[in-house]
């Protein structure tokens, strides 16, 4: 379906925001087929970074360019998962996950929609109402529309944010299970999270964009390992001051590494 | 971890058949307190009523300025061949009206909201209209439309028309912000938004609508009738009655009246609650 073809990203180029002021140059390179963890405190403008690069209406505008390294429009090719469910109420879950193919004028393909469902663990539960389903569930059924549109670029705005703690780690490793092959770019502000599961993880503050160092092995990563722990806590203190950072590389502006 | 695992987090609310019964004592007060709220309006009623009848009474006010209860429902049988074949032609402009006036202003509303530079444009025009007094439009009305029953229904349609109008529009407008940046994600056009996101978010919005316009529409017929040289309805009863000095059959129309728009009502608000189940996803 993906794996493999999905292109990477590179946005380049200075937030504007309304009111005049930009941001500092940013380079961000987003890796085909892996996760990249954005983090960073609220109103840095990470999430209008994203917003961008998903082609919506956002609080600022990109002096700059974001380009898929394989030269196709990056319009089109991009699912979008928020920080809340976004399911219809009126909805059950399989008028929900084939909601896309609806709103392009579409014939919804019922059969991979149900094997999409039962892919995230809700077999059976196709014709529940979103408020029959626990805030997990309901994210499960975000999870498996992403999923049903198939695209190669999936944009992750905070999306477990507002789930507990187990719930949380559940849906972390139900992602990164499901979205395999797919460019994964994460927008959250929580350390923990950067560290078990981005390839790559950038921070961004106000003098700009950092890459951190991620800690060994592949993602899903295990919270309880030293390793882990320790990145967090790196990422963690370079959040709260992000000029005094320990350790990571400092790439704010053009150096950041490819 | 499997997926087994992570499919075992039970439902914040189950609304299946399933599901073990709620506790006994909790239902048992609801079902009291709902009996409790079901009689209220009916004993303030028969207070008003008793209170009427006692005045009447004590005072021995006479039935030219103020006829008792008994009176009005004496003079409601005695008369009921003529004030039935009355309220049949009112309420068949109430219900004209409020077709009329519900359908106008969902296309107003739909129409506002897909195309919002028009929206920008129109929505100030209809708010300023409301400050025109739309009673004083009837005789205008007579003219354009004739004596007939045409002109009541346009003026219960015009009454109706902005609080449906408005109702809508903002309902419309009022879309989970969130929702709307997805569908735009997946690559859906404005129109199919309005269609399978903003409208049935809208549903619950258009019902207060509904019932806003239910309230006004017999209103708007009834004064219709009175200002605008009705050959009949109750309105045109009403004058007539008034005319005459038969106060006790101006109440009958009044009760009439009353009791039509209460059923009315009863029945639109239960068409609202359901859209507000459906959007709700509540089955």
């Amino acid at each position: 379906m993906r794996l493999a073809t999905a292109p990477g990203l590179a946005i380049r180029g200075r937030l504007v925001f309304p009111d005049g002021s930009s941001s500092a140059p940013l380079d961000l390179p987003v890796p085909g087929g892996r996760w990249t963890a954005l983090l960073g405190p609220s109103g840095v403008g990470k999430s209008t970074l994203l917003r961008l690069t998903a082609g919506l209406p956002a609080g600022g505008s990109l002096d700059g360019a974001i380009t898929a390294d394989d030269g196709q429009p990056v319009d089109g090719r991009v699912a979008w998962m928020g920080q809340t469910d976004q399911l219809a109420p009126w909805l059950d879950v399989i008028g929900n996950v084939t909601l896309g193919a609806r709103l392009r004028g579409a014939r919804p393909d019922r059969d991979r929609a149900r094997a999409m469902i039962a892919r995230v663990g809700l077999a059976g539960r196709e014709r529940a109402t979103p408020r029959e389903l626990s805030g997990g569930q309901r994210q499960r059924v975000a999870l498996a529309r992403t999923l049903m549109e198939a695209r190669p670029i999936v944009l992750l705005d905070e999306p477990f944010s507002a789930l507990d703690a187990r719930t949380r780690a559940e849906m972390q490793e139900l992602a990164h299970e499901v979205l395999a092959g797919a460019t994964v770019l994460m927008v959250t502000h929580e350390p923990g999270e950067a560290a078990r599961l981005g390839d790559a993880v950038y921070l961004m503050a106000e003098t700009g964009l950092a890459a951190m160092a991620v800690p060994a092995g592949a993602p899903v990563r295990d919270l309880a390992d030293t390793a882990v722990l320790e990145a967090q806590a790196a990422l963690w203190h370079a959040l709260r001051r992000p000029t005094e950072a320990p350790g990571p590389r400092r790439a704010a502006g053009q150096g950041a590494p490819a | 971890m499997t997926l087994g695992d992570v499919t075992s987090e039970p439902p914040v609310a189950t609304r299946s058949s399933t599901a073990p019964p709620p506790p006994a004592a909790p239902s048992a007060a609801a079902a009291s307190s709902t009996l409790a709220d079901r009689l209220r309006p009916i004993l303030i009623l028969v207070g008003v009523v008793a209170i009427w009848q006692g005045y009447v009474w004590a005072s021995g006010i006479t039935p030219f300025i103020l006829p008792g209860p008994d009176r009005v429902a004496l003079t409601l049988w005695s008369s009921a061949d003529v004030i039935a074949s009355n309220a049949l032609v009112t309420i068949a402009e109430v219900l004209a009206g409020l077709a009329l006036g519900t359908a106008l202003g969902a296309l107003t509303a739909i129409q506002l909201v897909a195309a919002p530079a028009l929206g920008r444009m129109v929505m100030p025009v209809l708010v300023f209209s409301q400050a025109i007094p739309f009673f004083a439009l009837a005789p205008l009305l007579v003219i354009w439309l004739g004596f007939g029953m045409a002109s009541k229904i346009a003026m219960a349609t015009l009454i109706i028309y902005f609080p449906v109008t408005a109702a809508l529009h903002d309902g419309l407008n009022r879309t989970d912000p969130g929702l709307i940046d997805l569908a735009r994600v997946m690559g859906a056009s404005p129109a199919r938004i309005l269609w399978h996101l903003r409208l049935p978010a809208a549903l619950p919005a258009f019902g207060t609508g509904l019932r806003l316009a239910t309230v006004y529409a017999p209103v708007g017929a009834v004064i219709g009738e009175w200002v605008g040289g009705a050959q009949g309805g109750l309105g045109y009863l009403m004058l007539l009655a008034n005319g005459r000095s038969k106060i006790d059959l101006m109440f009958a129309c009044l009760v009439v009246l009353a009791v039509f728009t209460v059923l009315l009502y009863a029945l639109i608000d239960r068409v609202a609650k359901r859209l507000d189940a459906i959007a709700a996803g509540e089955r």
